[in-house]
């Protein structure tokens, strides 16, 4: 099969489930639009698989590098000659890689949503918004032109805010969609006019064009087109990984991403975790062949994620809220793919950080996915979110219990597990680019394998407690996508990523290297034995060990108080040194103005006519007359 | 094909509500009226695109014109281009919503129907007019019934309201007047003075009398589209119309400012348009910027959707003052869009208001349960506003924005800039009402006993929100067909520079 005969029903299969439960759903399919909307997605997934098996293996290859096929492509929006939003599908290694993680994840959270969400109200509703979601992430993920990115940039984002906002009666909920909104809306203003500034001199929207052109000619104009001693390209790619950076819930604009969590389980697991937050790795992957080129841009990318990654293990290691340790963990996970590309180099041996930042997007998307549907199966059978309320659930939940320890080794980068191949190469191309970044992110492995393996002991060993439910794991729909991604979580790592997908689409060799990774294992081996120790049976260690901490603790537990900051930035200096006087001024000066000049039009009025008749038809021929008689008067004094 | 119609369709349906009786004659004519007008604009599209795919390339087709008052060359002259048939589409839409939301009007029905047709040949006529005082005296018609509309069927200090609505406006038109006149005493047409449009658009009017008569016309028609700081009418006087009204006043009368400072003093005036652009391009921003952030602080529904206009609003001026293609394509653009998504805005208040009996967020809340349907029609409504990708303002908004950075200097730039981060803005007070008024938990248990959209309420919400999504989704439609009418007046700046 040509691929522009079929490609485009991979994203429009998911649009025709969301428009048909969205609209007739809650009247007819009341019980049936699980089914429907994971059979369309089915056959989305199977013609993802195909594509990749079709693109990979048999004809995305010219000579020796894998080439971008512009499969379909029409223009949706043109502005001028050259610059114009069109609407298309482009295929190449990682946008295939990534129809794949997109479908397939998303599949896996339809079938696991059969069973949880049964009986849900708004099942439909549901339904309908898991499906403009996949949407909208499948169209970024394919998206030949920047300003499609942009566009299904806040479709996804939309389609956030519907999921965390799904129960809509519980005023945390909405609050957090809010939140979340808002705060990507804010870091999307600073994509629009990166785009807006790389569009004015790249002269084009189409990612391709706009590559070759900043590439040629056109470098030496816009390094000399520079504001504040920072040049054009700098700027405008800094800012579309602002962007980048509050999709993807990077320090400082990860604030929403904690209490996105209040979306039902199965949408953190898809949304929150493996898809939409890794968009903006993915951006910053799609433009790297530019971002290669300013090396100022590349360190922010570098530092950001960085940041991000070791800030949020810390406060991973503090949070009793199952689902908002998970939360930081994505973040951290994230930061360490954004980290990988910001160390990165263009080409050859030196991409080496674009292939593992890419790998371990592709290898995270399995197994976080896995921890937060395990933790929905957990939450689902105590009803509750808080450690404090679990413990000893193996006995009750062994399949649960198995498959979130396979993804816990995998996330704590133990071999053979998937996670240890990507990671074990993020630490490799950082160690031989920057020796600092490599050491914190050495450092933030170990963190992670104890935060990871404290949430894992905690709730399945440690104290017994007496669970009254008796509904077990849940059906089968729950229970198979949970060994599906286990199964994923262990062999993933296993595929050699570096022949598919790297900077220049040139196969890279493993670099594979058993001493190296002597020390990250060791890392993460202390990070569970000290996890084991603390958490496997109940003691008062953790309390004595957070009580030696004492504020530095407390600062850990309280998030940095960043969250604190922002509320003060927001409340006190927008609302009221902002918005309260615009409201007042407009309300008592511009208003009062304009009452002021009618007050004196009638004053007036009324010393001359001596009668005050109290219509307005009267005032009305007054100031309209007055007005045509100066106009006249003034027309002819004027000639 | 007759653009007359246009005007006798609505004139006949009005004369035809006043001789019938009973709330459910009136409205049946009325109904049938204004989908007779939806049919006719429809018609009147389809053979506009027919004229222009048969290579038709003149700037209006379908021209009248028949001599008025000869003495004074006053002449009914009527003709359309790309622009006029996106606004007379949108008109239509409207009408034939305020029509089904106003269908339990039980006070003094037959005027109000009355009013409002009359209020829609207005607007027709306005669109459509070719010569200066023809289009005056549509701009007449349409606002003296709006005086009334808001006075008898208004609510809260409608007086008041009424009023301030009613001065200011009619302020407007006597500036647009003054505006009007001075190009008129500066034509010359055979010995003769001319209101003729396309006549004066020929014509080379002396600089100094442009840059005299251009802020005339510009804050006139200005002040109908909420021109920073002449926009104050706007909150009041949407807060005490009735529903209808609402839609009308902020979905086509605002419009009808934002055309005529194209038409008449950016088409007429190009030299005078590029003097003042700087003034225009500040003002508009500050309407942007400062309406949204006044629109944050709001607590009534219909002064938060009409504050939220007058930031949008800033988007038609901004575009215009840019003077580049693609910003005014964005700015006419955004006048539909704005027209569409704020009449939804109203009706969709409207219906919450004749539930509750209150406007106020903090009373309301939780109306998800009961309004499943209405409550959806808000968070449509509230998306368009902070422009989601997919209904009608991301696309306008954009293409504003990206007209506006074509031009290169810094203070284009920072322009640009302002405008965009009033998306943000607007994200927060839309989200802030939604969150408080429909989702969260039911705060008054009154409330749960109310019942969802009739359907009527539900046509005339699905109704403009087809328009809002196939502007959203197939802009290309509506670019194309404004094309040229921008084109024209982009021609006649460009050549002003050279």
């Amino acid at each position: 099969m040509n691929y522009s005969s079929y490609i485009a029903l991979i994203p429009l299969l998911p649009l025709a489930g969301f428009i048909l439960l969205g609209i007739f759903g809650r009247k007819y399919f009341k019980s049936s639009s699980g089914i429907i909307g994971t059979g369309l997605l089915l056959v989305s997934t199977v013609l993802s698989l195909y594509t990749a098996y079709k693109y990979f293996f048999v004809d995305g290859k010219a000579g020796d590098t894998y080439q971008t096929i512009t499969a379909l492509k029409f223009t949706w929006l043109s502005f001028s000659e050259n610059v114009s939003i069109d609407m298309g599908i482009i295929l190449d290694p990682i946008s295939v890689m990534m129809l794949v993680v997109v479908t397939f994840v998303s599949l896996m959270v339809h079938v696991f949503s059969l069973g949880y969400m049964k009986g849900e109200e708004r099942f439909a509703t549901y339904y309908a918004f898991l499906s403009l979601f996949t949407f909208s992430m499948l169209g970024l993920v394919v998206s030949s032109n920047l300003f499609q990115v942009y566009i299904f940039w806040e479709l996804v984002g939309v389609s956030s805010y519907l999921l965390i906002g799904y129960y809509y009666d519980k005023p945390s909920a909405v609050a957090a969609s809010k939140k979340a909104f808002v705060v990507t809306r804010f870091a999307d203003l600073g994509f629009l006019i990166g785009i807006l500034i790389l569009a004015f001199y790249g002269k084009s929207l189409d990612i391709k064009t706009l590559m070759e052109n900043l590439q040629s000619s056109e470098l030496a104009a816009i390094s000399a087109a520079s504001f504040v001693g920072i040049s054009a390209l700098t700027w405008g790619l800094t800012l579309i990984f602002i962007g980048g950076a509050g999709k993807s819930a990077m320090f400082p604009l990860h604030i929403w991403l904690p209490d996105a969590m209040e979306g039902p389980t199965p949408v953190s697991a898809l949304i929150h975790a493996a898809t939409m937050v890794v968009a903006g790795v993915y951006l910053v992957a799609r433009l790297f062949p530019l971002f290669a080129l300013t090396h100022a841009a590349l360190s922010i990318v570098t530092f950001v994620g960085i940041v991000s990654a070791f800030l949020a293990a810390i406060i991973a290691c503090t949070q009793t809220d199952i689902k908002r340790v998970l939360a930081y963990s994505t973040m951290s996970q994230i930061g360490y793919m954004m980290f990988a590309l910001g160390i990165s180099g263009y080409g050859g041996e030196s991409g080496l950080g674009y292939t593992a930042s890419m790998f371990h997007l592709f290898t995270h998307a399995f197994f976080k996915s896995l921890l937060f549907l395990g933790a929905g199966v957990v939450i689902h059978f105590i009803h509750s979110n808080e450690i404090k309320d679990m413990g000893g659930l193996r006995k009750y939940l062994p399949i649960t219990n198995l498959s979130f320890l396979i993804a816990c080794f995998a996330i704590a980068g133990i071999p053979p597990f998937a996670g240890f191949f990507s990671k074990e190469e993020i630490l490799l191309a950082s160690y031989h680019s920057n020796k600092m970044v490599f050491a914190v992110a050495l450092l933030t492995s170990g963190l992670t394998a104890f935060y990871m393996f404290r949430l894992y002991f905690s709730i399945f060993w440690n104290k017994n407690t007496v669970v009254n439910s008796h509904h077990g794991e849940g059906p089968v729909s729950m229970k198979l996508p949970l060994v599906i991604l286990a199964f994923c979580s262990i062999f993933a790592g296993l595929i050699p990523f570096g022949e598919f997908v790297s900077s220049d689409g040139k196969a890279l060799d493993s670099h594979f290297d058993p001493l190296f990774s002597i020390a990250p294992v060791l890392f993460g081996v202390v990070g569970i034995l000290l996890a084991m120790w603390m958490y496997k049976k109940e003691s008062n260690k953790p309390k004595q060990i957070s009580n030696s901490l004492g504020g530095l603790y407390k600062v850990a537990y309280k998030k940095f108080y960043i969250d604190e900051i922002y509320v003060f930035i927001t409340k006190k200096i927008i609302f009221n040194l902002i918005g309260r006087p615009a409201a007042w001024i407009d309300k008592n000066i511009v208003d009062g103005l304009m009452n002021g000049i009618a007050n004196t039009t009638a004053a007036v009025s009324n010393w001359i006519k001596g009668v005050q008749s109290g219509k307005v038809q009267s005032y009305a021929i007054y100031f309209f007359g007055g007005i045509v008689a100066l106009a006249i008067v003034f027309l002819y004094l004027w000639k | 094909m007759n653009l007359s119609l246009l005007i006798i369709v609505p004139l006949l349906t009005a004369i035809v509500v006043l001789l019938v009786k009973g709330l459910k004659q009136v409205r049946t004519v009325a109904l049938i009226g204004s989908a007779a007008q939806l049919v006719l604009c429809f018609v009147l599209f389809y053979f506009y695109q027919q004229e222009r795919a048969n290579g038709n390339t003149a700037n209006f087709i379908f021209e009248d014109n028949y001599t008025w008052y000869a003495p004074l060359n006053i002449n009914y002259h009527i003709g359309v281009d790309g622009i006029s048939i996106a606004m007379v589409l949108l008109t239509t839409f409207v009408v034939i919503a305020g029509v089904l939301v106003s269908w339990k009007m039980e006070r003094l029905n037959k005027e109000f129907f009355f009013l409002l047709l009359f209020l829609s040949l207005g607007a027709y006529g306005f669109f459509i007019a070719l010569d200066l005082f023809t289009l005056f005296f549509f701009l007449e018609v349409a606002v003296i019934p709006k005086f009334l509309l808001i006075g008898i069927w208004g609510s809260g200090k409608k007086e008041y309201s009424a009023m301030k609505l009613a001065l200011m406006l009619m302020g407007g038109s006597a500036l647009v007047f003054v505006g009007l006149a001075g190009l008129y005493f500066n034509t010359n047409v055979n010995g003769a003075h001319s209101f003729d449009l396309v006549q004066i658009a020929n014509m080379n009017i002396p600089i100094e009398v442009q840059k005299l008569f251009f802020p005339f016309a510009f804050i006139g028609f200005g002040i109908f589209t909420a021109l920073f700081p002449f926009h104050t009418w706007v909150p009041d006087g949407h807060s005490s119309a009735p529903t209808a009204a609402s839609m009308f006043l902020a979905g086509i009368s605002m419009k009808l400012g934002g055309y005529g400072c194209l038409r008449v003093a950016t088409y007429l005036m190009p030299d005078a348009a590029h003097e003042y652009s700087t003034i225009i391009i500040v003002l508009a921003c500050i309407a942007i910027l400062y309406g949204a952030f006044a629109t944050m602080m709001q607590t009534d529904l219909k002064y938060i959707n009409a504050y939220s206009s007058v930031s949008h609003c800033g988007f038609v001026l901004l575009g215009i003052g840019m003077l580049t293609k693609t910003a005014i394509d964005g700015a006419v653009m955004q006048m539909v869009s704005h027209g569409l998504m704020t009449a939804l805005f109203f009706a969709v208040i409207g219906m919450i208001y004749d539930r509750t009996h209150t406007r106020q967020v903090a009373q309301l809340g939780g109306l998800m349960k009961m309004m499943p349907f209405i409550s959806t029609v808000f968070v449509i409504a509230g998306l368009c506003s902070l422009g989601l990708p997919g209904f009608s303002g991301f696309v306008a908004e954009m293409t504003v924005f990206m007209g506006s950075w074509e031009k290169a200097d810094a203070f284009y730039r920072i322009a640009t800039i302002i405008a965009c981060a009033s998306i943000v803005v607007t994200a927060v007070y839309i989200l802030r009402a939604t969150g408080k008024a429909i989702m969260g938990p039911v705060v008054n248990n009154e409330h749960l006993t109310l019942y969802d959209a009739g359907w009527n309420e539900k046509l005339a919400a699905s109704l403009l929100i087809v328009g809002i999504v196939i502007i959203g989704v197939v802009p290309f439609f509506l670019k194309d067909l404004i094309s040229p009418g921008t084109g024209i007046i982009i021609q006649k700046l460009a050549s002003l520079i050279k």
